[in-house]
């Protein structure tokens, strides 16, 4: 079976400006901005897949070439067996994406602007499942309403029933819940969740760490446009290891280079919060003694267990103390 | 959030949970094109606001009829047997036409870009063919739905004559059609609404009026007969103006081969930048 999606060593180089002639030859760009590096995935039919990492890692160009919005400068991507290039339709018809911007078309009413969406697809007849997943988007109501008189959580909604109306075997959220209320939130994630149990294959990217440790079932985590991680999310949260002291210090903040041991253990230090990275609980009062002869002053603690959190920011930034505190400042 | 547990697999009761249509987790390749939607849509867009589509361009054509025929009716002898109102109706609906096939077309493209929802347009599986094709004809819709209407108004001010009905057909289409595609350029290469208005303004305009609407370019001095003679827009409206009255500054079938290579020019050009996806697939 051909996997769900199949990204080999593609790059993405933004040209500097947009030649008209430069497009109308086709030519490919030598220079740019690089937002992609060399990125190889595959995602396997019926997975719930997150796909992280900081603000300009990458994230949104990968999907914009998964969908064809965009061009990778080299490489090759597929959805369910199908070149998003050479068998665009193909592809196009197997993918379904809600966009990260909160855009809609303002001359037409929600059922009108899912039945258009359909109809691009080829689906004329399609108001069972326009229905369907209105009711489960709680937008029944909303139904004969114009897009301009929704709230940005109804918005939010219709994006994701427009990228729903030609039932995709692949869903790729772009950051579905930025911005929207926990009503919307459990809702959406109780609909998505479902559709993945029917074997629907489900692409995430979100901010929300906590979302995607619940959710997904492997993650990649992107940076500078490289894959720097991937794997379960288990077996990440397991890399992590051990638990996680969190000590709010005193006004005079964290002892900073007093202690080679602290600053190894050291994962995020911000607004007087220093995170630690605990093996085991034996090390607690070893720990918070350094801390004391350091002369730190600790106000606060707590032990907590390790989350995908702390698995991003190993990642991103390393465990080292001078990152996390040269972040801090 | 609630919680769920993605790495289970579907149970019997989940299955008869389904949804209505479920066909499975294959693309659906048999579905067919998405053209005749864009279309569709592109018609409502416009039908949706006739009053600033449809009837604002035939309020404007009237009044310059009002204005014209008033000033000139009389003191300006064009075609024997013609007189100067029965020559201005259909210099004005074409010039109606053209502007409004161009508005159509890159309003539309403009706007669906500056704020982001083109996005729904290019995720389906359209081609670029049906893309091209889809927005120029609703340009060509709403021209023809403006000069019916400015047909119709003019009838208030003479009897109309339809020598040969089929050459207004033809050059009302490509005239429109040209603009159209004009438009489709346009709404891709703008980036800005000033940019738009530079376009329109200086090129489309200049283009439509200095065409031989108000008058027959062979009253004009021979430099500024041989200027609108590089001018396609003066093809149109001069065939156009042939199939009302049998006559014309140059042959229909001169101008046909102008209308019809302009187009097919344009239009290559547009079809290139839409395949190329140049400002829209980056």
């Amino acid at each position: 079976m051909s996997p769900a999606v199949r990204i080999e060593h593609v790059s993405k180089i933004y040209p500097k400006q947009t030649s008209l002639w430069r497009r109308m030859g086709a030519d490919a760009p030598v220079e740019g901005f690089q937002a992609l590096n060399d990125v190889n995935l595959e995602i396997q039919p019926g997975e719930f897949f997150g796909l992280l990492g900081p603000n300009g890692a990458g994230k949104t160009s990968l999907i914009a070439i998964l969908a064809g919005l965009s061009r990778p400068t080299t490489g090759r991507v597929s959805v369910c067996g199908y070149d998003v290039q050479a068998q665009f339709r193909a592809a196009r018809r197997a993918l379904g994406v809600v966009p990260q911007e909160l855009v809609f078309d303002p001359f037409f009413t929600v059922r009108e602007t899912l039945r258009i969406q359909s109809g691009y697809f080829g689906l004329r007849k399609n108001d069972d499942w326009i229905d369907e997943i209105l009711e489960n988007l709680g937008l029944t109501s909303k139904a004969d309403e114009n897009m301009r008189a929704l709230s940005g959580g109804m918005k939010r909604r219709v994006l994701v029933a427009q990228a729903l109306v030609h039932r995709p075997p692949v869903i790729v959220l772009d950051e579905p819940t930025a911005g929207v209320d926990v009503d919307l939130r459990r809702t959406l994630w109780q609909f998505i969740s479902r559709l993945n149990q029917m074997g629907h294959t489900i692409l995430l990217t979100t901010h929300y760490l906590e979302e995607a440790e619940e959710l997904c079932g492997r993650i990649a985590m992107l940076k500078a446009g490289r894959i720097v991680a991937l794997d379960t999310t288990r077996a990440l949260l397991a890399k992590v290891g051990g638990s996680r002291l969190v000590l709010h210090m005193g006004a005079s903040g964290w002892p900073q280079g007093k202690s080679r041991v602290l600053d190894e253990r050291l994962v995020d230090y911000q607004q007087r919060r220093a995170v630690l990275r605990l093996e085991n609980s034996t090390e607690l009062e070893s720990l918070l003694a350094q801390v004391r002869t350091a002369g730190g002053v600790i106000e606060g603690i707590e032990v907590l267990p390790a989350d995908l959190e702390d698995a991003f920011l190993n990642i991103m930034h390393g465990a080292s103390a001078t990152t996390a505190l040269e972040k801090a400042a | 959030m609630s919680a769920v547990h993605p790495t289970e697999r579907p149970t019997p009761s989940d299955e008869a949970a389904k949804p209505a249509g479920f066909i499975g987790l294959q693309p659906n390749l048999n579905a067919g094109s998405g053209f005749w939607t864009l279309f569709c849509k592109e018609m409502l867009r416009f039908w949706k606001v006739a009053f600033q589509t449809i009837a604002a361009p035939v309020v404007t054509a009237l009044l310059y009829l009002l204005i014209f025929v008033h000033v000139l009716e009389g003191r300006v002898t064009v075609y024997d047997s013609v007189s100067y109102t029965v020559f201005l109706i259909p210099g004005l609906m074409m010039m109606s036409m053209l502007q409004n096939a161009f508005a159509n077309s890159s309003s539309s493209l403009m706007q669906s870009r500056v704020t982001g929802n083109l996005v729904f347009v290019l995720l389906p599986p359209l081609t670029h063919w049906e893309f091209f094709w889809a927005y120029v004809l609703a340009a060509i819709a709403r021209a023809i739905c403006v000069g019916l209407g400015i047909f119709a108004v003019s009838l208030f001010f003479a009897e109309p004559r339809l020598a040969e009905p089929w050459w207004i057909l033809v050059f009302g289409v490509l005239g429109s059609g040209i603009m159209g595609v004009l438009g489709v350029i346009a709404g891709i290469w703008a980036e800005k609404f000033d940019q738009m208005a530079a376009f329109q303004n200086f090129l489309i305009m200049p283009a439509t009026f200095l065409s031989g609407v108000f008058y027959s370019v062979h009253s004009l001095p021979p430099f500024w007969q041989a200027v609108s003679h590089w001018n396609p827009i003066f093809y149109t409206i001069d065939g156009f103006r042939y199939g009302f009255f049998g006559v014309a500054d140059v042959s229909p079938w001169h101008s046909l081969a102008v209308v019809a290579g302009t187009f097919l020019l344009v239009a290559s050009f547009a079809l290139r930048l839409l395949s190329t996806g140049y400002k829209l697939r980056y």
